[in-house]
């Protein structure tokens, strides 16, 4: 012990702040959710032990929870890697423009993710009457008779919210990718030419992207993370409870059982499987990501 | 980097045809950020106007003079909440760059023991949503009495893991070679961090500093902080817009304001991650 502490003492002392600070106020809070998932716990009586209940109602019994879990993953499928590759390629784009235009567009793209709820703004694209955008672009050219319900007809509720998402995409992986671009050795590219790399396309595939492994896995975690929680766009768009349970996710279940029935022992199960899917997600993610350049 | 240089390997019809995408999902991105501004300078009527026009048919000052009559009757000064604002921000992110680079530069370059589990439980905690962890986290802050201070809002976005994570996968590109070198010199391990690994992750800590600062500015304190005169501005600002219908002008003025210092961090620090390793990059 003493010896370890010896050898590498300068490094434990460079990670202590961060240790403390991490483990009192992620750690254990962590923890403490898990062993919460283990009982039953409504915020006023103390906790009561019930074992694994709350994971087995949650699986055989909440039949809320499935359309949770199959919207949740639709949506993923989809948004996570759409948006994983959007990140990249604008990025990589924005990369090859002068430093100035660089700057501008990069704010251009980001625009989306700095401006708080501007999402919002997607309640009158597809707002109910006559005057919705949608709406009325779709009566004008005759496409339709009567104002289409957007938020109250279950088939086009997910599909607008994976809309509205990929709207979204461009923010953290986005500006880690733009950061991680300015890392790439020049010099890798002159060399790539005299070894008879022809076109963009190759120099990406064999040079840029290998030399931005890191920043993809940094990318593909917030994007797992990302599209696996969606809940905010679904509770301001769709309402919540959404039509028929169209724009539920597992993340307004949680919410639902959180802050609506202070259920927490029950919103903690929730919690602990969606951390369970993702974790899986990554491992896949992650393995996949090892082949690119190669 | 010469103009040569970049021209190398690329086609014109390329060149064309990626400019012109940008273009159209530029504009799809920006309209927010353009609607917002033309909003604050709307008068009413323009802004209640159904369908709502993009932009401002004549531009007023009315919504930014009603906000300065409504806030220079507030019972606390907006000079306290701001100060409460950029207090908060300034520390929480300067901790988070500073104490998360720090831990970040150890778990990038070294194997030692813990290492391995340290970085598996970063990453972990990625994935565990924050709703459940919050009454925890409510009930550790009271046992430190760190209740209703800036600590409860600074302390946890300093132990988020987002900021270390980012550098770590910066840090583990920095040459060995580098740190080897420099160990030959002397140096100490807190003078490696500072003088080798901070110079050669700048553009990563540039992007933390944007994230950070973001995150935080927008920060109500929520239910950690509830002593009026230790609020940040945000929530000064939402009180006001939460008034009603009436506010709306006002609203528009407040969204534009709350605005301005998060997208100003955002453009110059951006052309500083770009202008820092345009020429170099990281070399072996």
């Amino acid at each position: 012990m003493k010896a370890i502490w010896k050898a590498h003492k300068e490094k434990y002392l460079l990670i202590m702040p961060f240790a403390v600070i991490f483990i009192t106020f992620t750690v254990i809070p962590v923890f403490a959710s898990i062993v919460i998932s283990f009982t039953s716990f409504n915020m006023l009586e103390l906790p009561r032990f019930v074992g694994f209940r709350n994971y087995i109602d949650l699986m055989v019994n909440d039949d809320v929870f499935l359309i949770a879990v199959k919207n949740t993953l639709l949506f993923a499928l989809i948004t996570g890697p759409i948006s994983y590759i959007m990140c990249f390629v604008f990025a990589w784009l924005i990369n090859e423009l002068t430093p100035k235009v660089r700057a501008i567009m990069t704010l251009v793209f980001y625009a989306p993710s700095i401006s708080g709820n501007a999402y919002l703004i997607w309640k009158l694209i597809f707002s109910s009457d006559m005057y919705g955008y949608a709406n009325a672009w779709l009566l004008d050219y005759g496409l339709t008779d009567v104002p289409i319900l957007w938020f109250d007809t279950k088939k086009y509720v997910l599909p607008i919210l994976i809309i509205v998402q990929l709207w979204l995409s461009l923010g953290v992986s986005f500006l880690a990718f733009i950061a991680g671009l300015q890392n790439v050795d020049r010099t890798l590219y002159e060399a790539g030419q005299i070894d008879g790399i022809r076109n963009r396309w190759q120099e990406l595939w064999f040079i840029t992207l290998p030399s931005m492994r890191p920043q993809l896995l940094f990318g593909a975690v917030m994007q797992i993370t990302g599209s696996l929680s969606v809940s905010q766009i679904s509770m301001e768009l769709a309402g919540f409870p959404s039509v028929e349970y169209a724009g539920h996710t597992i993340l307004t279940h949680l919410h639902d059982y959180g802050f609506i029935r202070y259920e927490m022992g029950y919103a903690s199960a929730i919690a602990t499987m969606l951390f369970f899917m993702m974790l899986f997600t990554n491992i896949v993610v992650q393995k996949a990501l090892r082949r690119v350049g190669v | 980097m010469s103009r040569k240089f970049r021209r190398r390997n690329r086609s014109i019809a390329g060149d064309v045809t990626l400019t012109l995408f940008l273009g159209v999902f530029g504009l799809f991105s920006v309209w927010p950020l353009v609607f917002i501004i033309n909003n604050a300078f709307k008068p009413l009527n323009e802004i209640f106007l159904f369908p709502p026009r993009l932009f401002v048919q004549n531009p007023t000052l009315t919504n930014f003079q009603d906000l300065a009559i409504i806030v220079g009757n507030s019972w606390i000064p907006l000079s306290r909440y701001i100060f409460n604002t950029v207090f908060l921000t300034a520390i929480g992110t300067a901790g988070t760059v500073i104490i998360g680079s720090m831990a970040a530069f150890p778990l990038a370059k070294y194997v030692f023991p813990g290492s391995k589990l340290m970085s598996r439980l970063i990453v972990y905690s990625l994935m565990f949503n924050g709703t459940v962890t919050a009454l925890p986290n409510y009930v550790i802050m009271s046992k430190l009495q760190m209740i209703d201070t800036y600590w409860a809002v600074v302390l946890p976005a300093v132990g988020s893991t987002l900021g270390l994570f980012l550098m770590q996968n910066f840090m583990v590109q920095v040459p060995d070679a580098l740190i080897e070198a420099a160990k030959i010199d002397g140096a100490s391990e807190f003078t490696i961090f500072w003088k080798v690994m901070m110079p050669l992750s700048r553009a990563a800590w540039i992007t933390l500093i944007i994230l950070s600062f973001q995150a935080l500015w927008g920060a109500t304190g929520g239910s950690f902080i509830y002593t009026e005169k230790l609020k940040p501005v945000s929530y000064a600002l939402s009180q006001i817009v939460n008034a009603g219908v009436a506010r709306t002008g006002v609203a528009s003025a407040v969204t534009l304001i709350m605005l301005v210092v998060p997208v100003l961090v955002f453009v110059i620090s951006q052309s500083k991650v770009i202008q820092t390793m345009a020429t170099t990059g990281i070399k072996e």
